[in-house]
């Protein structure tokens, strides 16, 4: 096999499979957004923005990854730390951390249902415990609030734990005389931590944001477990407008607008954490 | 070794053949209806199991039900034979993609059901298969917070309103139930019940003063509403675990109910407001897709289905009331006694204004829901101003029917062309 030509016999399969499975479809959708009763027009991307749940949606996605994300980021990382630590049981740890990681959204969802429903384990706890008199209902239109805090946690238990494992990855890589050269110098583990870990980690870093952040606008299912329509996300919109309404020009839109916000993130990331050239470790 | 092989291979050949045979045969059933497992189980155990071909019954949600169809139509070619739905998911299809079934020779023996079913053709797209309605459920502990000289069979709305209200006092929580889920059927009361009893229309009187009134009345009976109502979808678990003490639904999500505890609940007629008793028929019928592979074995199940003794056995199954004429026996599920006693006095009531579903709107159906499925939540759950919100989502409807020019339905007034929004 001549040398030059393996790499892109390697990549073949990868690129037909895309190809076959995204780029094709995405032709077909966008064909779809665009497409109008007399050709090419922008009606659909009219009707979505214009429906009054729109800016509500795309509020409670924005709301929702704003929250979630640092606070998973930062979890993430003190979890990585932390498994980078230990010496004995390590693996142990990561699986049991990473189980929520196997759990599909909905049964998540369905989970943290059980907790805060009116008859939930939450509300027999406060009950028991003596702390409420009867079964408080908190996912109600009345406490919105507190639909969107339960929806956050559900979401930061589910998915903290595709960061951890690119992040506890990406830790393993930073060499050893990095952390001995700072300690040498007398860093303490905060500035390990800081001037260390973080700068070496940024690679991974933003491969975990890209891929978090991306996820996060296409929260779905835990939200309609837990929220039904009392939170109007974007993804949930599309479903509507999709099976609901057998509406497939104005789904396309509203997907390809998402298509454009994860577009724009990942590539504030991209700029933002990048590495520059030759600055490898 | 080698021989053990063949063998085993040999035993799962065999086991394929045997596994696979019969069900090439069978004539699939792509249906929307009965789809609870228990639902499903007993359509094909007590109402499929006398058809000679065999059926292969496939309930569905409506997304993947759609789905699946449309891509046979697309392709020119099909596994499904025969299907199973609500009137608003075959009207929302092209008649081009059903067979013709004026032919057959079986239909409703109700005339308003088979117009409804030739979906503005000049001849029956689909063939009507059962019918159900909505009414109102309580559990007997609220029956003594009635209001005095109130009578359960023939409530006025203001009537519910107080005993709502009364029992939200005495018990200190709010028990009526309202199926407002991502999955619950409110639309259905305010198309069906709630403005037909206030304005005497649906489409026409959308945003008039009664209808403004319609939505006062609704609000104040909603300070009375299980806050949690904005999750229930069926109303017979809210029944069972006592939630809600009373509730509006649709006959088969009441029927579990009244199964398990038939001694603890009783059905009872929907309310009637300042023009008459509203209430809605639910319509499901049975079609032929255009790419069915046997359409005689199709035709053969919808006729057989159509029969009375499978009529009364799909009464069992579902809670769905026969179309054709079909004696009633007496050893029927409570839920089944229950129900059909309130729909018949509900359908007999000196005050009965039956509210048609809605016809015409083809692919619209969802638009049209989702307008006043967005009144209700900007109503109410968003507090908002009921006059601004209906001249707003009035332009919406206005939309909906000029684009497909369905004409009014009762109990509006029959209208040249599109409905108008006045």
């Amino acid at each position: 096999m001549n040398a030059r030509l393996l790499p892109y016999v390697l990549i073949l399969p990868v690129t037909l499979f895309l190809c076959l499975f995204f780029l094709y479809p995405f032709v077909l959708v966008a064909a779809q957004a665009f497409g109008g009763s007399d050709g090419l027009s922008l009606d659909n991307f009219r009707d979505v923005v214009s429906y009054w749940k729109f800016p509500i949606s795309l509020k409670n996605t924005m709301l929702l990854a704003a929250l979630v994300v640092p606070v998973q980021l930062a979890l993430a990382l003190l979890m990585a730390t932390m498994v980078n630590r230990m010496k004995k049981g390590r693996d142990l740890v990561l699986y049991i951390w990473t189980i929520p990681l196997g759990i599909s959204d909905l049964a998540a969802g369905i989970i943290w249902l059980a907790i805060f429903e009116q008859s939930g384990f939450l509300n027999s706890m406060m009950t028991g415990l003596g702390l409420a008199e009867g079964p408080v209902n908190f996912l109600s239109y009345q406490n919105p609030g507190l639909v969107f805090l339960a929806i956050a946690l559900a979401e930061i238990w589910r998915a903290t734990a595709i960061m951890l494992v690119i992040l506890v990855a990406g830790i393993g890589l930073i060499p050893k005389e990095y952390y001995e050269a700072a300690e040498v110098f007398g860093a303490s583990p905060w500035q390990r931590f800081l001037r260390v870990t973080l700068p070496m980690l940024r690679p991974s870093l933003q491969t975990a944001l890209i891929l978090r952040v991306v996820l996060a606008f296409e929260v779905f299912a835990v939200v309609a477990a837990l929220g039904g329509t009392l939170l109007p996300v974007l993804m949930g919109e599309i479903y509507a407008y999709q099976f609901d309404l057998q509406n497939g020009g104005a789904a396309a839109a509203m997907a390809l607008i998402v298509l454009g916000i994860s577009i724009v993130f990942t590539l504030i990331i991209l700029r933002v954490l990048r590495v520059p050239k030759g600055a490898t470790i | 070794m080698k021989s053990l092989n063949a063998l085993a291979s040999a035993v799962a050949a065999a086991a394929f053949v045997a596994s696979s045979a019969p069900l090439s045969a069978d004539v699939l059933f792509w249906s929307t209806q009965a789809r609870p497992v228990e639902e499903a189980q007993a359509m094909r155990e007590q109402v499929l199991s006398g058809f000679e071909g065999g059926v292969d019954y496939q309930p569905n949600e409506d997304g993947p039900w759609l789905t699946r169809l449309n891509a046979e139509l697309e392709a020119g070619s099909g596994s499904i034979d025969v299907l199973g739905a609500l009137h608003g998911n075959f009207s929302a299809m092209n008649p081009d993609a059903l067979t013709d079934l004026g032919g057959l020779g079986v239909s409703s023996s109700s005339e308003t059901f088979n117009g409804l079913a030739k979906l503005g053709t000049d001849t029956l797209q689909y063939v009507p298969w059962m019918q159900a309605s909505y009414i109102m459920a309580a559990s007997k502990e609220a029956l003594q917070y009635l209001p005095e000289g109130a009578d359960i069979n023939a409530l006025s709305y203001d009537q519910l309103i107080a005993w709502a209200k009364a029992v939200h006092e005495e018990t200190g929580d709010a028990k009526f139930g309202f199926p407002a889920g991502p999955k619950g059927l409110k639309h259905r009361f305010f198309q069906g019940y709630l403005y037909p009893s206030y304005t005497n229309g649906v489409v026409r009187t959308f945003a008039s003063d009664e209808a403004v009134v319609a939505w006062e009345k609704f609000r104040e009976l909603w300070q009375h509403t299980n806050p949690a109502s904005t999750n229930f979808s069926f109303m017979q678990e809210q029944l069972l675990n006592g939630d809600a003490w009373i509730v509006f639904d649709h006959t088969s999500r009441l029927a579990q109910a009244f199964n398990e505890r038939p001694d603890d609940f009783v059905a009872f007629p929907a309310p009637a407001g300042p023009t008459g008793r509203g209430f809605m028929p639910v319509l499901a019928g049975l079609a032929i897709p255009s790419t069915a592979p046997d359409p005689e074995a199709a035709k053969a199940l919808v006729a057989y289905m159509l029969k009375p003794e499978t009529q009364i056995a799909t009464l069992r199954a579902t809670n769905f009331f026969p179309v054709v004429d079909a004696e009633l026996p007496d050893d029927l599920p409570p839920s089944v006694k229950a129900s059909g006693a309130a729909v018949a006095k509900m359908s007999a009531a000196p005050d009965a204004n039956p509210g048609l579903l809605p016809a015409g709107l083809g692919d619209k159906g969802g638009d049209f829901n989702r307008v006043f499925v967005d009144s209700f939540e900007r109503i109410i759950l968003g507090g908002q101003d009921i006059r601004r919100v209906l001249d707003d989502q009035k332009g919406r409807l206005a939309a909906i029917m000029e684009e497909t020019g369905a004409p009014c339905w009762a109990p509006d007034a029959p209208s040249d062309g599109a409905c108008p929004v006045e």
